[in-house]
């Protein structure tokens, strides 16, 4: 035994006595996790909270939470000697005076924008795998909670300098509390301490932003890890892959080596865009005053999806009795994003009830084979993008010639007719993809090779795929649509009808597939 | 006719595939050289790092392509950071690709569901023990335990009032008052007609009393905008006329959707923009709404002037500024 | 030796003659083009209405009417002022080129003195705002950047957006960006308004406050970038497309390298 192995030794036996750690690392690990890029999305999110975690708490150290007045002493000539809040001054501190400190500014701000889009993508991912069904239909629900909480998280954030550009920010949501009947104004009065901007609100979400927040973080996070951990990873169908196993690499050292690396990469890139792109350069847009503005306002990107519906609302507003009900601020900023997000909460569970499918599901759905969902998600996203772009009109307009009234007019009306026509348009071109896996599967690659038959008719030659790709193409299951029938054996009506109609009619539409190609039609295609 | 339909088959995992580095030893070496020269290369950027933390001051501007005259001491200390951070991780990726064992592995997936016996002994545990505490027969307890729980539940929401005031009348209440003076915003100038030209616009505030300070809250209700047209231009009811001044109309600054300072007038058009949503006012028609969001005109302050010619308020507002709320009558 | 053969001779005499010659030239020089730059004779400002007029009648006046009384399709010109001229003029915008929204800057068509010309001569025609002289344009040492920053960010901004990049205004007008106008333009057009923008009176943001502004506006064109890649400083909406390009795409390309086998 060598020094080295005798003192690891030691140290190893110490902590065992102490937790019993020696049984559950050795199972852990040789736990295996399946490789493949789009399951690294969701690390990109985690590395970039940690991240989060690191530079924030750098700036922790000099930023002062407070909207009193001081005067600016500092040495940015363009604000000295002008009356701003502590909160602001002490970024402008971080930003001119402490080195590395508006680099750690940067990285903070680029990390929370990554974060975010980490979030959205893998998201996308899981969806559009199917990797939310059974039994993870509670990781789901903690991922939609993630998202939701990293939105509020990050306006927060950004909203702490006190400066013109998110003090317009805090302007807007305070309108929107202040909309909510009955108890709009009394909530905006305690939420603000008063009247807006007042002088409690900034010290107020400081404590959101720091510390109930990434507490909350912390834990959601920890159970998603947990449960992804004890449920193990989801993995591509392949050959030799199954819904009873797990194919892939050993946690150490290979996969070790590969997460903490990503996580230096992660670390790195949020790095270099802090060293080598400006975000957020609050000395610019200047201390917030509420009879100041500045064209091209918009929220952080992740909220700029929040805007663009706000702008493109019809003016509607209702007095009854001696009260207000501001319609076109409720629906686009509360309404309908609760219905979207509730919808997307829920939709594991939307999705069974019309499959009828309660199996654990461990392999992932390549995307064409499930038509519906596919273009559903594509439906979701292309509303999505509509009113993101939206919220970027004005910018839109300045820099591409065109009126804001044209653009603002195009995304009323396309939020209403794409989204629709994306789920035709998707659902088509993954009928299309299965019938050109089907092709694949029966009659081989396309060499492209032309060959002259003795009785002159020319035909390209096909080259058979592999069984390793031919199972790959066919390891998909398509069940028939669900039958419910209206009247059970005895002859008596079913309770729930209608809501079973819906059912049967969105399952199948749901099972409407191309058949995919079995060894029987393919024994069949040799005979000729 | 699915018993006669032969499915595809799993023909397993294909034959593991040897890299380079597995059978060639010099391909071996060479990948373990570049996983150093990687390291290396991190531990450059850290130097790099340290270098501009305390060497480079930060006066010093160098000219980049795309990226301008940048700031050196931010620039290098970022790089130095990334290219510290970067490398490490693709030293890590790179020697787990090329050197550790990239052998697949298969592992079995436990069923998650639990024995059939176990959770009948789970099921028969809580049913025993839930039992024995008694909760469903003492009903007594479970009343009077609901009402303490219940009650102890109002305590946080109960020491949260005083968060904020009551809002009362703060909403409808500006500092305009009949007769107080509109003045430059910034520089506290009171205005005369003559000091504007058709055409121009100009952003106004309250008059405070020397001793007086104007706090954000202030200027968060109190914002005017003050713009002047042609008297014949104006498209008013004899009521809104009287409160304009010789083709000079005053409205709230404060947009009337979400708060945001609509301060932005078309000369040539007579509209006001408010930057956030676009929400577009007229302002011959007392701003009315043409366009966007907004539901309601921006409040018009009634203006005149005073025995010394300077513009003054006639009166409040006649309505709350600012966003709806659910006591807003109109 | 006479006194004067002598302090010919002195070897002190050339650099001394040097002295008063340059001297001497260099008054006659500043006087004789102070005058001409402050105060032309009546001849010669004749001569230059009538230039102005010519170049009117030539260039302007299918829209803007034989005698500055405007068309349809062209406001009047009796009362602009040589201020507008000089800004509409000099910085390209007129003649108008292109007839859908709004002027733009481009290369002015004009030189300086056809420019001063056309300004005498809209000027002839009616009082109006005067072209501000150099004296009163130096912003540096009369104006103040911070106040002229809050001045900026309160009368300005709504327009052409918190670092003067120019914003969206209705129906596809625009207010431009600021960057790389001349300091007597941006003057000028804060007395004269032109198009959309309104006038900012003299009352209501004195001469001094518009030096200020001026000032703010030269400070953040000549501000190098302090964190990086300015982006176009116009806020989130770049920043949040470079994070799903760059950004993102960086992230993706590294974890689809670590992802594929190794040869």
């Amino acid at each position: 035994m060598t020094a080295r192995e005798r003192i690891a030794g030691t140290v190893a036996n110490y902590v065992d006595e102490r937790t019993g750690a020696a049984k559950w690392a050795k199972k852990n690990l040789t736990k295996v996790f399946p490789d493949h890029w789009s399951f690294l999305l969701g690390e990109v999110a985690l590395y970039s909270f940690i991240i989060l975690l690191l530079s924030g708490t750098f700036l922790t150290f000099w930023f002062d939470p407070s909207q009193r007045e001081v005067l600016y002493e500092g040495g940015y000539e363009p604000l000295e000697g002008l009356h701003m809040s502590a909160a602001y001054a002490s970024t402008l501190h971080i930003s001119f005076e402490v080195r590395g400190g508006l680099l750690m500014r940067q990285i903070h701000h680029w990390a929370a924008l990554i974060f975010m889009a980490a979030i959205v993508v893998h998201l996308l991912r899981v969806y559009f795998t199917g990797a939310f069904r059974k039994p993870r239909e509670f990781n789901w629900i903690i991922g939609v909670g993630l998202l939701t909480l990293g939105i509020v998280e990050g306006f927060l954030g950004y909203s702490l300098p006190d400066d013109l550009l998110s003090g317009t920010g805090i302007r807007i949501a305070e309108a929107i509390i202040q909309a909510l009947p009955v108890v709009g104004t009394y909530i905006a009065f305690f939420a603000f301490g008063g009247a807006f901007p007042g002088e409690a609100f900034i010290p107020r979400i400081y404590t959101v932003h720091v510390l109930l927040l990434p507490g909350i973080f912390l834990a959601l996070i920890t159970a998603h890890l947990m449960l992804v951990w004890y449920q193990k990873h989801t993995q591509w169908p392949g050959p030799g892959r199954t819904e009873k196993n797990v194919v892939g690499y050993p946690l150490m050292p290979a996969y070790m080596a590969k997460a903490g690396g990503f996580f230096f990469i992660v670390f790195g890139v949020t790095a270099f865009l802090g060293a080598v792109a400006s975000i957020n350069p609050i000395w610019l847009y200047g201390p917030y005053n509420p009879g100041q503005i500045s064209a091209g306002s918009q929220p952080d990107w992740y909220m700029g999806w929040l805007d663009g519906l706000v702008r493109m609302a019809p003016p509607l507003e209702s007095h009854l009795f001696g009260h207000t009900i501001s319609w076109n601020i409720l629906i686009p900023g509360l309404i309908i994003p609760g219905i979207l997000f509730t919808g997307m909460a829920l939709y594991p569970f939307i999705e069974s009830w019309i499959t009828g499918d309660k199996r654990e599901h461990h392999l992932l759905d390549r995307p064409r084979n499930v038509p519906n969902r596919t273009a559903l998600g594509a439906m979701s996203l292309t509303f999505m993008l509509v009113a993101l772009i939206n919220g970027g009109n004005d910018i839109i307009a300045t820099n591409f010639h065109l009126a804001i009234n044209q653009v603002m007019w195009f995304s009323r009306i396309s939020i209403i007719l794409l989204p629709p026509i994306a789920f035709v348009v998707t659902k088509r071109i993954c009928l299309s993809l299965q019938r050109a896996d089907r092709e694949l599967v029966l009659h081989g690659r396309e060499t492209g090779r032309l060959l002259m038959l003795p009785h002159g008719e020319f035909v390209e030659v096909h080259e058979p795929i592999s069984p390793e790709l031919a199972w790959k193409l066919t390891a998909h299951e398509q069940a028939p649509a669900l039958a419910l029938e209206d009247f059970d054996a005895r002859g008596v009506r079913r309770r729930g009808g209608f809501k079973n109609k819906i059912r049967k009619r969105i399952s199948r539409a749901n099972a409407e597939v191309i058949a995919k190609p079995t060894a029987s039609d393919l024994k069949e295609i040799e005979h000729h | 006719m699915s018993n006669e339909i032969e499915a595809i088959k799993d023909p397993g995992l294909p034959a593991h595939v040897h890299r380079k580095t597995d059978t060639d030893p010099i391909a071996e070496k060479r990948a373990e050289r570049q996983v150093a020269i990687l390291f290396l290369i991190s531990a450059l950027g850290t130097l790099l790092f340290i270098y501009s933390y305390y060497f480079i001051a930060d006066d010093v501007f160098i000219f980049l392509p795309v990226m301008g005259s940048s700031n050196a001491h931010q620039l290098f200390l970022g790089l130095g950071l990334a290219i510290a951070l970067f490398f490490i991780g693709a030293a890590a990726i790179h020697w787990a690709k090329t050197l550790m064992p990239d052998e697949e592995v298969i592992a079995m997936r436990h069923t998650l569901r639990s024995e059939d016996e176990d959770r009948d002994a789970f099921v028969a545990t809580v049913k025993e023990r839930a039992g024995a505490a008694g909760l469903g027969r003492r009903s007594l307890i479970k009343r009077t335990m609901g009402l303490s729980l219940g009650l102890i539940g109002l305590s946080p929401l109960v020491l949260l009032r005083d968060l904020g005031p009551l809002p009362k009348d703060d909403l409808t209440k500006t500092s305009w008052t009949a007769g107080t003076r509109l003045v430059t915003d910034p520089g506290d100038r009171p205005i005369r007609p003559e000091d504007l030209e058709v055409g121009a616009v100009a952003q106004v505030l309250p008059e405070i009393r020397p001793d007086q300070k104007r706090t954000l809250n202030d200027i968060g209700k109190d914002a005017v905008l003050l713009i002047r047209i042609r008297p014949e231009e104006f498209q008013l009811s004899a009521e809104r006329l009287s409160w304009t001044h010789e083709g000079i109309i005053a409205f709230s600054k404060i947009c009337s959707h979400m708060g945001c300072a609509v301060a932005l007038y078309e000369q040539s058009t007579k509209h006001l923009l408010c930057p956030c949503h676009q929400s577009t006012f007229d302002v011959p028609r007392a701003a009315k709404v043409i366009f966007g969001p907004a539901a309601r005109p921006l409040p018009q302050l009634a203006i005149t002037v005073d025995s010394e010619g300077y513009l003054v308020a006639q009166k409040p507002f006649t309505e709350p500024v600012g966003p709806s709320f659910w006591e807003r009558s109109s | 030796m006479k006194r004067l053969s002598q302090l010919r001779r002195s070897r002190f005499s050339s650099p001394l003659l040097l002295v008063i010659a340059l001297f001497a030239i260099g008054t006659t020089l500043s006087v004789a083009s102070a005058s001409n730059k402050s105060e032309l004779t009546v001849d010669q400002r004749t001569a230059q209405i009538a230039e102005g007029k010519q170049i009117f009648l030539k260039g302007c006046s299918s829209c803007h009417g034989l005698n500055l009384e405007g068309s349809a399709i062209a406001p009047s010109l009796i009362g602009v002022g040589a201020a507008s001229v000089d800004f509409q003029v000099g910085t390209g915008r007129m003649p108008m080129a292109d007839m859908s929204t709004q002027a733009v800057r481009k290369k002015p068509v004009y030189n300086a003195e056809e420019t001063a010309a056309l300004a005498a001569y809209v000027a002839s025609s009616a009082p109006g705002p005067a072209i501000p002289d150099e004296s009163a344009l130096n912003y540096e040492r009369d104006g103040n950047a911070a106040a002229g920053g809050t001045l900026f960010r309160t009368n300005c901004a709504m327009c052409h957006n918190f670092a003067a990049q120019g914003g969206a205004l209705t129906q596809g007008k625009y207010a431009p960006t600021l960057m790389g106008v001349e300091p007597k333009h941006i003057y000028e057009a804060m007395i004269t308004g032109p198009q959309a923008m309104p006038v900012f009176s003299d009352k209501t943001i004195t001469p001094a406050e518009k030096l200020s502004i001026i000032k703010w506006i030269k400070g953040a064109e000549k501000e190098p970038q302090l964190g990086g890649a300015a982006l176009g400083r116009v806020g989130p909406v770049t920043e949040g497309l470079l994070v799903w390009t760059l950004g993102l795409g960086l992230l993706i390309g590294v974890a689809v390298w670590l992802a594929t086998k190794a040869r």
